[in-house]
């Protein structure tokens, strides 16, 4: 190998891969995951594998390790790394390349990270077990891959428990876990998509630091553009495991050829004009301080107050452990108060849920994050919307699938799906019924926690739109909970900026998006990435100037 | 559903399960002898006229075994869904209502769990007047306690879901929640619990009946013609034998049935992956 500093090191010629699907109803077949895709990576770049959830790009990611996750197999091309086809190999040899030559850094470290071991015990045993360093290299090696990625305490931060540090550490441990074997290749499965934003600004660049000074080749996979576009020298978008469009990044992001990539830049640019707050509030929260566990236990809502108008969108923003679900959970009556009101349409609701009016139930509806939960599995769709109609409004019969076809129509899905049950809609399609199932209620207000987070862009943004405009239709308000500020930018007329637990900045859109911000509405906002070349070296800059002003 | 995805393990005991159950329902109509009926000498061997040989008063074996199985079937079976509505209907109310409900009844029911069922059982049979209902009321309501936990367990986990917290917030009653939200997806796992519970059921009547305390003779049920002609075992007479290898088949048969189902479904999204 004389190449080994500028050649090729992975090259991927015409990858099939297929998986044996168990329909209920009919006999196993097979189906392609992957079809007819060719990469090729050289040393030292990064290639960003892109597509939405069911695009194959984990699969492609894997297949250069030659595995397939939960029973998909490779049935065609090759997988040529280090001038050799790994796929003819046997298990001894994949053994002998995994962990050595290729290593993974998977989405979720806490599930990846086995609790009852210390952290550096899990980080050099790849190392160890291949014989590429002897164990105080290892630890040697370990410690410098530490404070390369900015671990606090380099030194002593092995020596603790998975448990012991926050979950944007633990992801940079697994890198520093993937990198110790001094790989040529690691594949990164959505490193950051489980972190808050804040924390995630900190991981990529830490991430990215790495891979420049190592110099070691990665496969970048997410399903967020502006993520990649940071990190990755070339880009792949993939779509239904068929390769769209490959190109640089400088390129996808600029002048994309597909329509598809097209699509996929331009996501979230829904204009929403701001509406001004009306005299008289349709919700309003006084005051309210929450705890779980009583009052004894650890507050989570602190002093809280916000109000919203009648027929517009109030965005609560956060990140996670912020309080923003909890305060849902006091407005619908699941967790009471224990100081504070909330007044909703001109009266005070009862603090529990149980004392509440049939009619206050109705006027407050809720969506979830997960619609696939948040429906029972064993409900048809034509159940599951219709429920609300018979136990609010009496409704049976011809009136009942009267109401129940207009509300399909609105949520723009016909009434072929009204005989379906949830496993048969796909994401997008869920939270449509659970929409359809809250507007049934005809409520005053909606409380949308979450609601296009696990969805992927595309139909996020369907999502969205569909609310905008049945907000338009029926002069229904949003509670809208997210941590997503692109989203909030989109839908919102007034905006509460939460941090554990207190309301740091509350106010109308345009308010609280424009300067002078508090410490933490700017760093949650210059924490976003943007679909923009040298973003992430900007923001890390600016961030790295202020620290050292203050 | 798809009959060639059947393995081939759970045919044998769908057959074998249900040749029980028709043996159990016509057995007046299959019985050559009638079942107290004393047709030859003691322990005569297995012949064309009585395939299983006779017993230790010179009853007719095969007929015992055939009356034996409705007796058996039917306690069996009565005990079984007085267990699973009253166990899994307290189950699923503890676990919705919550609060000291739930304390009360889950504490009952270790407070009956700490006492061993058998020993419990004979105490209680001894007291009371020995008849079939009595029998059906005190197995069930002992095993009522086994069923009551697993609902319980099943219907905590589905009741934090948020389907029932959409219930919930809609203003729906314990009753729908319990039978509309959560029944449906219990119901996998209950009815692979039913399964094996039943043969449980089986043994337990078995066991009191062969210490005296179940079915009263001359009623047949299986455990008590182990129990009349366990004496024959020494001079090498297999009676009590074939009842005691019965109880196995059934035991088996009625398992591989049940393994099947808790394998096709287990989880809460209507079945295993694909």
């Amino acid at each position: 190998m004389a190449d080994k500093d500028k050649g090729l090191l992975l090259d991927i010629r015409n990858l099939r891969m297929e998986a044996t699907a168990y329909p209920p109803d009919g006999p196993p077949h097979d189906i392609v995951i992957v079809d007819d895709v060719s990469l090729t990576l050289k040393r030292g770049k990064v290639l960003g594998l892109i597509g939405e959830s069911g695009a194959g790009k984990s699969t492609i990611g894997l297949s250069s390790m030659g595995y397939g996750r939960g029973g998909v197999r490779i049935t065609g091309g090759e997988v040529i790394l280090n001038g050799r086809d790994i796929l003819k190999g046997g298990s001894r040899q994949l053994r002998k390349l995994r962990g050595k030559e290729v290593c993974y850094v998977a989405q979720s470290a806490a599930a990846a990270f086995n609790p009852a071991h210390r952290l550096m015990d899990q980080v050099i045993e790849a190392a160890l077990v291949h014989g590429v360093a002897s164990r105080e290299e290892a630890r040697k090696r370990a410690v410098v891959l530490f404070e390369k990625l900015g671990l606090p305490d380099p030194g002593g931060i092995g020596e603790r428990y998975p448990h012991q540090v926050s979950g944007g550490q633990l992801q940079r441990a697994m890198t520093a876990m993937a990198l110790c074997p001094e790989p040529d290749l690691i594949v990164f499965d959505e490193p950051t998509t489980a972190l808050d934003v804040t924390t995630q600004i900190d991981v990529l660049a830490a991430i990215k630091e790495a891979i420049r000074e190592t110099g070691v080749a990665a496969l970048y996979i997410t399903h967020d553009l502006a993520v990649v576009a940071q990190v990755s020298d070339d880009i792949m978008v993939l779509r239904n495991g068929q390769t769209v469009e490959v190109g640089e990044t400088a390129q996808i992001i600029h002048e994309p050829r597909e329509d598809y990539t097209r699509a996929l830049v331009s996501v979230r640019s829904i204009e929403h004009k701001e509406k001004k707050p009306a005299p008289k509030p349709l919700l309003s929260v006084d005051g309210v301080t929450a705890a779980y566990g009583g009052r004894g236990g650890v507050a989570v809502l602190k002093n809280v107050s916000l109000q919203l108008s009648p027929g517009q969108t109030l965005a609560v923003v956060g990140e996670s452990g912020s309080g923003k679900s909890t305060l849902a959970r006091v407005i619908t009556g699941l967790l009471p108060p224990y100081e504070g009101e909330v007044h909703f349409a001109g009266r005070q609701l009862a603090p529990a849920l149980a004392q509440r009016s049939r009619d206050d139930l109705r006027e407050l509806q809720m969506i979830y994050q997960m619609a696939d939960v948040a429906m029972n599995p064993r409900q048809t769709v034509r159940n599951i919307i219709g429920r609300p109609l018979e136990f609010y409004f009496g409704m049976r019969g011809a009136e009942k699938e009267r109401r129940l076809a207009e509300l399909l129509d609105e949520i723009e899905m016909g009434e072929g799906f009204a005989d379906r049950y949830p496993a048969e809609l796909s994401g997008g399609q869920k939270q449509r019924v659970c929409i359809a199932r809250a507007l049934a209620a005809k409520p005053q207000l909606i409380i949308c926690d979450e609601v296009t987070s696990a969805l992927d862009p595309l139909v996020a943004d369907g999502i969205l739109k569909l609310l905008l405009n049945l907000q338009k239709i029926e002069n229904v308000a949003y509670l809208f909970i997210t941590h997503d500020l692109a989203t909030v930018r989109a839908i919102a007329d007034s905006i509460a900026v939460m941090y554990q637990g207190e309301v740091v900045r509350y106010g109308t859109k345009s308010e609280v998006l424009s300067p002078p911000f508090d410490d933490y509405t700017d760093l949650l906002l210059s924490s976003v990435p943007e679909m923009e070349i040298g973003w992430l070296e900007k923001a890390i800059a600016s961030r790295r100037m202020e620290s050292a002003g203050n | 559903m798809n009959l060639s995805r059947i393995p081939i393990s759970a045919w044998i005991g769908i057959i074998l399960t249900s040749a029980f159950a028709f043996v159990a329902v016509f057995a007046q109509v299959i019985a050559p002898y009638g079942e107290g009926q004393i047709v030859g000498g003691l322990w005569e061997p297995m012949s064309a006229k009585y395939w299983l040989g006779t017993d230790n008063l010179g009853r007719d074996l095969l007929s015992r075994m055939i009356f034996g199985a409705q007796t058996t079937l039917f306690i069996a079976a009565a005990a079984t869904a007085l267990s699973f509505c009253t166990g899994s209907v307290l189950g699923f109310t503890a676990a919705v209502i919550g609060g000291w409900i739930d304390q009360a009844l889950s504490r009952f029911v270790d407070l009956l769990m700490s006492i061993p069922t058998l020993i419990f059982a004979l105490v209680i049979l001894a007291v009371l007047p020995a008849n079939t209902l009595t029998l059906i009321l005190v197995m069930g309501l002992l095993d009522s306690t086994r069923v009551y936990r697993l609902s319980r367990a099943v219907a905590v986990d589905i009741n934090v879901m948020d389907f029932v917290e959409a219930a919930k917030l809609r203003g729906e009653g314990h009753r729908w929640v319990i039978f509309r939200e959560i029944l449906p997806n219990a119901l996998s796992p209950l009815v692979a619990e039913l399964g094996l519970r039943f043969i449980f059921m089986v043994l337990f009547l078995s066991a009191l009946s062969f210490l005296g305390l179940g079915v009263q003779p001359p009623e047949a049920d299986w455990g008590g013609i182990v129990k009349e002609n366990k004496e024959g075992i020494v001079f090498g007479i297999p009676a009590a034998l074939i009842p005691a290898g019965t109880i196995a088949a059934l035991a088996i048969s009625v398992n591989l049935v049940a393994d099947w189902i808790l394998n096709r479904t287990t989880d809460l999204k209507g079945g295993r992956g694909g």
